[in-house]
């Protein structure tokens, strides 16, 4: 048999990328509603993962940019209460005391006028106060606390003296006082006071934001205030701020420093965001548990397509097709689905995520390896739930498959 | 080239269930024969015409298709072998719904290797070939039956391959449409394809040029002359 040996080596073509992809998208344009259905099994999976990472990404860094516009230096000195379950006071000179501490930069107070109540006119009945605190306030207090004014001014030597008032934001909007202006007044201990300013949120002092602020002087003369500061405002160097917070107690209160309560407002939010991201953590697994109930929606709609397109399996068979590449057809059908879904998830995932920071007025932060991990995931899912389909599908008889009606 | 188009050596088929399709079966056909292949119901012209067409492999005996030893050639040459020497023209004609008929010829030749721009004109010259030209864009549910096995026959031959192979192209034809594809696969023929074409059609197979009969897996009747079968097996 020479004729045999001068034959001339048969071996299979190898198909174009294009091509791969294009054969790959067949079953997808055949039966678009399926395909898009099974994609949105993945999307759900992978949006509801991106926007608990972006929301939460966002959040982060909101609170980053708060606290590197308003310090972490910042500590609070409250009178606490005393053994008896009274409200303690601190000494007169409190604040001069903390002044001399070396590393202190700036002290501020601001004394509770636990007496006089805030209403927005007299024919409110005098139980209804509205959560909101009377606070006699000294003039340096706004640089401080990191606060600023939203409308109006801030008190100034003139103003302290008379009844004005600076409202917290919570406070304006409880009062439904919208601007400073000489005809918003308020009743506070039976006084009217004109609002002169309010104040944006404090988010190092947010005891305030439901505070009427007052002058120092004007409490003392018009509303019974004897002039003891009960929270106190203290800016210290950063690097020796710890070694100031362990003297604080004492230099406020050195009577009864056991009374006075030290805090470091920074650490407060940053430990919320603590308790947050833990809870992240839980809606991540949550999202996760959604994507592989997708990949199984993905992995079903295969084993369907490849028991429905038998006789395109076999056509193809005839047409030169080796059982490779059927197999690559069916696995490239079930990564486009996957990936559709995953692009899309992304697309869902980022969208939330925009439009919640864009509401909180928070930076939008979509952290790149949540999408890289996002788009990773659907891939390994589309290649594990088209693997069996598509091995079956290498493995018909062509005459078989050709066969099925 | 001296090696027969289709040489077929006792060849045999039997089914997992215990069926014989094929009982030893010899056939030579040359290069540029048209050969039709009657016989009753489950006789096994099937069986033979896929085995010919290497989609079924013989559970005994030699299959040759151009010179190439079936038995001897893995899945992707087998594939190779299909992609570029044999064109398949079905009963039920097997179009993409859907599709138009110049992707529906033009994804015949997608495992050749070809580009798609040049897998779409020469698909557009096929069906030119047979006489669809202005029906490029239609979908197979815009096109009678007889032109969409028309469109089936321009697939098989869209690459131009030698060895054609038709299992009842006329079996879900009305006669008029049927000599339509007949005359067709004449003209093919004429031009230097081989084909063989198995059908019912007692009136069609008697127009053709050689006839094989079969019964019960067996060839009970070749209307070509028993010498050159016997001369080509000396060989
Ligand atoms: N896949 C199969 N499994 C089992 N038996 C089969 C199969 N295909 C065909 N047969 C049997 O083989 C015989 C020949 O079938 P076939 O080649 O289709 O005949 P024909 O095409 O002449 O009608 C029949 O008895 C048929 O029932
Ligand atoms: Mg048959």
């Amino acid at each position: 048999m020479s004729a045999h040996d001068a034959l001339p080596r048969l071996a299979a073509a190898r198909m174009h990328f294009t091509d791969v992809v294009s054969v790959g998208g067949v079953g997808l344009r055949t039966r678009p509603l399926r395909a898009f259905l099974s994609a949105l099994g993945i999307a759900i999976g992978i949006a509801a993962m991106v926007a608990v990472v972006g929301i939460s990404s966002s959040s982060s860094a909101g609170l980053d940019r708060t606290l590197s516009a308003l310090g972490t230096n910042l500590l609070t000195v409250s009178a606490g209460t005393t053994l008896l379950g009274e409200e303690a006071k601190m000494p007169f000179e409190a604040e001069s005391m903390i002044e001399r501490i070396g590393p202190v930069e700036a002290v501020s107070a601001v004394a509770k006028v636990a007496a006089a109540k805030v209403y927005r006119s007299e024919q409110i009945p005098e139980q209804q106060t509205g959560g909101m605190t009377t606070y006699a306030a000294r003039l340096d207090l706004l640089p401080v606390v990191g606060a600023t004014v939203r409308s109006g001014a801030w008190l100034n030597a003139a103003t302290e003296n008379y009844p004005a008032v600076v409202l917290g934001a919570t406070a304006a909007r409880r009062l439904g006082i919208g601007a400073a202006s000489p005809d918003a007044q308020v009743v506070i201990g039976g006084v009217r006071f004109t609002v002169v300013g309010i104040l944006n949120p404090v988010p190092l002092a947010e005891e305030l934001d439901s505070g009427a602020l007052v002058g120092w002087p004007v409490a003392q003369s018009r509303l019974d205030f004897d002039g003891h500061p009960t929270v106190l405002y203290t800016r210290a160097e950063e690097p020796r701020l710890e070694s100031v917070r362990s003297v604080l107690a004492g230099t406020a209160n050195p009577q009864a420093p056991n009374e006075v309560d030290v805090s470091r407002p920074s650490d407060v939010l940053t430990a919320k965001q603590a308790t947050s991201q833990a809870f992240t953590g839980l809606l991540l697994g949550v999202g996760g548990v959604a994507l592989i109930v997708g990949g199984v929606g993905v992995a079903n709609t295969m084993v369907i397509s490849v028991l429905e397109r038998r006789p395109e399996i076999g056509l193809r068979r005839s047409l030169g097709a080796t059982r490779g590449q059927i197999r690559t057809q069916f696995l490239a059908e079930s990564l486009l689905l996957s990936a559709m879904g995953g692009a899309g998830g992304v697309l869902i995932g980022s969208g939330v995520t925009v439009g919640y920071a864009l509401a909180q007025d928070l930076p939008p932060v979509i952290p790149g390896w949540a999408v890289a991990g996002g788009l990773l995931a659907t891939l390994v899912i589309g290649a594990v739930a088209g693997l069996y389909p598509a091995i079956r599908a290498s493995r018909l008889s062509p005459t078989e498959a050709l066969a099925t009606p | 080239m001296t090696h027969p188009m289709i040489s077929l050596r006792n060849v045999s088929r039997t089914y997992p269930g215990g069926v014989t399709a094929l009982a030893g079966v010899s056939l030579d056909i040359a290069h540029g024969e048209l050969v039709a292949i009657v016989g009753p119901s489950g006789s096994g012209k099937s069986t033979m015409l896929n085995t010919i067409g290497t989609l079924d492999r013989p559970t005994g005996g030699t299959v040759r298709i151009d010179g190439y030893d079936v038995a001897e050639l893995s899945d992707s040459q087998l594939s190779a072998l299909r992609a570029t020497r044999i064109g398949f023209v079905f009963q039920h004609f097997h179009l993409a719904a859907k599709v138009p008929a110049v992707d529906n010829v033009a994804d015949g030749l997608l495992y050749t290797g070809m580009r798609k721009a040049e897998r779409r004109r020469r698909a557009a010259a096929a069906l030119k070939r047979v006489g669809l030209g202005h029906r490029l864009d239609h979908e197979p549910h815009e096109l009678s039956g007889g032109e969409r096995q028309r469109v089936a026959i321009a697939r098989a031959v869209a690459g131009e391959p030698p060895l054609v192979l038709a299992d009842e192209p006329t079996g879900a034809l009305d006669s008029a449409s049927g000599a339509g594809v007949m005359e067709l696969l004449r003209e093919l023929n004429a031009a230097g394809t081989t084909i063989v074409i198995i059908t019912h059609d007692r009136e069609i197979a008697a127009g053709l040029p050689r006839q094989v009969h079969m019964r019960d897996g067996r060839i009970t009747a070749d209307s070509a002359a028993p010498r050159e079968l016997a001369s080509e097996a000396a060989r």
